[in-house]
């Protein structure tokens, strides 16, 4: 009998044992990588990095000035284009059609965008915007980069309206408040911080992107921000720079990934802390 | 309120007609914004609906061109004459295998990830764990790429691979399956890479389905006098399986989809090699490294894959969700 007992609590141990090692080899691979990118990434970084063109082949020096200009271009232009509209659909599936069975569908068609690959939205965006303008463009990576930004501010819009108290609105409706002012000036106002980490949570998910880029703003060598032409970006010039036996080239494209990932790894964490410090109040 | 409406309107406070007026500004407003939220909220269908028609458009010439055939064909010769010859069975079957192997190895190590951290780790230790590992989800993919590329490619073509295929020579089928030579990019090692990008997704939903467990069961089941494992074993994962299916699918979805991570550790070769630790490609890596050169008919094959992908991720991530919406109504009722 006792040793059924020890059997048991032996198996027990060593389950709880093999947990603790899962837990130490996943944060094993994230020490790993994040060593990797800092050793290499900080070696890269200079002044030159944020002031200097990136350099033709073969040459000395040179920065990521025109990439990081057009990255940030076209992650301000796909968050202004796909934003909004995330925003008010968010508002309908919380505001207006709670109950309705087209709010059930939109959910479940959203959380399968929210999860479909990358590279599919910029084939998308290739057919319908980069073929009927005849060229690569900006604005087809903004569009790109708005696609995939649009399902997460609509999964976050309605989780936080939907948290916003109904007697808020229900003491404003009594006001003789009409709908569309309860729900700008009352439910979105209570809902603020909330809305604000939806789209802080959509910037760190599209400025990591590179597979829609590839083939729709493509990349570019010089100043570009002309939203009709192909144009620079970090994530493209990354792929493009690493795959180059060119040190200096190789160099600069790892101190491009450490800006890419100490730029997506900070807006995730104050979206976190944003919406931790909601829920102590 | 109507003196509220009349500033808004900018008509004098007070008068009757202006009461009138403002009231109907308000009614008109009203019904401005509700219809510009729903359109909005039709954008989130046309997307998917401009997607699957703008794929389709795009990849008619292949559909015509092959048929069916195209998924038997294993050959890719973009520059064959007459006519290319295209066959997406190889990118299907690396797509599969690798997101299946990434499977065998994340799910053991997610689930014992969350079970430590809902059972056994110490409350002030949960948070900082839980979004360590989170973080992981937020590194872009390209970096993990560079990873698996500079980092990881090297090590297991130098240290482990050598050592498994000899550990397994003179074993039938396995030497099949693990043979040589070592490659510095294989499906094996996409395989990896794959599995540290799905971990943290398996991790927080099991996590998530976990802490749906009443307590009261769990208390009981340790009453009864069981240990740990055996409350887990018997209690939490029966009372959560299909929410923790729910959570593998999802993974199961992005992997299957993963472009970045996966172009730079495969290699690019069309041929299914029966060894893992042979070149490969999946249908992501190929529409990646080949689109932008391709033309005619090798760019409608291109898009052909990436409807066949965007069909076998619709029905994983459709089946995902429907598991996940079964456990979110049971705890709400």
């Amino acid at each position: 009998m006792s040793s059924l007992y020890v059997h048991r609590r032996r198996t027990s141990k060593v389950a709880m044992a093999l947990c603790l090692a899962a837990t130490l080899f996943g944060l094993m691979w994230l020490v790993m990588i994040l060593f990797t990118l800092f050793w290499n990434g900080f070696a890269g970084i200079s002044a030159e990095v944020f002031s200097q063109m990136t350099p033709p082949p073969g040459s000395q020096g040179g920065g990521l000035l025109n990439a990081i200009a057009g990255s940030l271009v076209l992650t301000i232009l796909g968050i202004g284009i796909g934003g909004p509209i995330g925003l008010l659909a968010g508002t309908f599936m919380a505001e207006y059609g709670r109950w309705s069975r087209l709010t059930s569908v939109i959910r479940f068609i959203n959380d399968i965008l929210l999860s479909a690959p990358s590279i599919i939205i910029g084939l998308f965006v290739y057919g319908a915007v980069v073929v009927p303008m005849g060229s690569f463009s900006g604005l087809a990576g903004a569009i790109a980069l708005a696609v995939i930004a649009l399902p997460v501010v609509v999964r976050t819009t309605e989780d936080m309206l939907l948290l916003v108290p109904t007697q808020l609105r229900e003491a404003a409706a009594a006001l003789g408040m009409p709908q569309s002012y309860v729900v700008r000036r009352i439910t979105w106002r209570a809902a603020r911080t909330g809305l604000v980490t939806g789209f802080l949570l959509a910037v760190a998910r599209v400025s990591g992107e590179t597979a829609p880029l590839l083939f729709t703003a493509l990349s570019s060598q010089f100043w570009s921000i002309d939203l009709l032409h192909a144009m620079a970006n970090l994530p493209v010039t990354i792929n493009n720079f690493i795959n180059n036996p060119d040190p200096n080239w190789k160099r600069l494209a790892w101190a491009g990934a450490l800006l890419i990932t100490l730029a997506v790894l900070s807006l995730n964490i104050i979206a976190r802390s944003l919406s931790a410090g909601r829920e102590h109040k | 309120m109507t003196d509220f409406a009349t500033r808004a309107v900018s008509i004098a406070p007070g008068s009757a007609e202006g009461r009138e007026k403002a009231l109907a500004a308000f009614k008109a407003g009203d019904r401005l914004f509700s219809f510009l939220t729903k359109i909005a909220a039709l954008t989130v269908l046309a997307m998917l609906g401009g997607i699957i028609i703008s794929l389709v458009i795009g990849a008619w010439p292949a559909i015509s061109a092959y048929g069916f055939d195209f998924l038997t064909t294993q050959r890719w010769a973009p520059n064959a004459r007459p006519q290319p010859i295209l066959g997406g069975l190889g990118p299907l079957y690396g797509t599969l295998v690798s997101s299946v192997i990434a499977l065998l190895i994340a799910v053991p190590v997610g689930l014992g990830i969350a079970i430590f951290l809902t059972e056994l780790c110490p409350q002030w230790l949960r948070r900082p764990v839980g979004v360590a590992i989170e973080l992981l989800a937020g590194i872009p993919s390209i970096i993990y790429g560079m990873w698996g590329f500079f980092v990881l490619g090297p090590y297991l073509a130098d240290s482990l691979i050598p050592g498994i295929i000899d550990a397994v020579e003179h074993i039938p089928v396995l030497n099949v399956i693990f043979a040589g030579p070592a490659s510095n990019l294989s499906l094996f090692n996409a395989s990896i890479v794959l599995a540290i990008m799905i971990l943290p997704f398996i991790t927080a939903i099991s996590r998530d389905v976990f802490s749906t467990v009443p307590p009261v069961l769990k208390e009981a089941a340790y009453g009864l006098g069981c240990t740990t494992w055996e409350v887990v074993r018997n209690v939490v994962i029966p009372y959560t399986r299909v929410g923790v299916i729910g959570g593998i699918m999802l993974a199961l979805g992005r992997a299957l989809g993963e472009t970045m991570a996966v172009t730079f550790v495969i290699g690019n070769a069309f041929r299914i090699s029966s060894s893992i630790f042979a070149p490969s490609t999946t249908i992501s890596a190929a529409i990646a490294s080949e689109f932008a050169e391709a033309s005619d008919l090798h760019q409608s094959a291109l898009i052909l894959l990436g409807l066949l992908l965007f069909v076998l991720t619709f029905f994983v991530l459709a089946a995902a969700r429907l598991l996940l919406m079964r456990i979110e109504r049971k705890q709400g009722s």
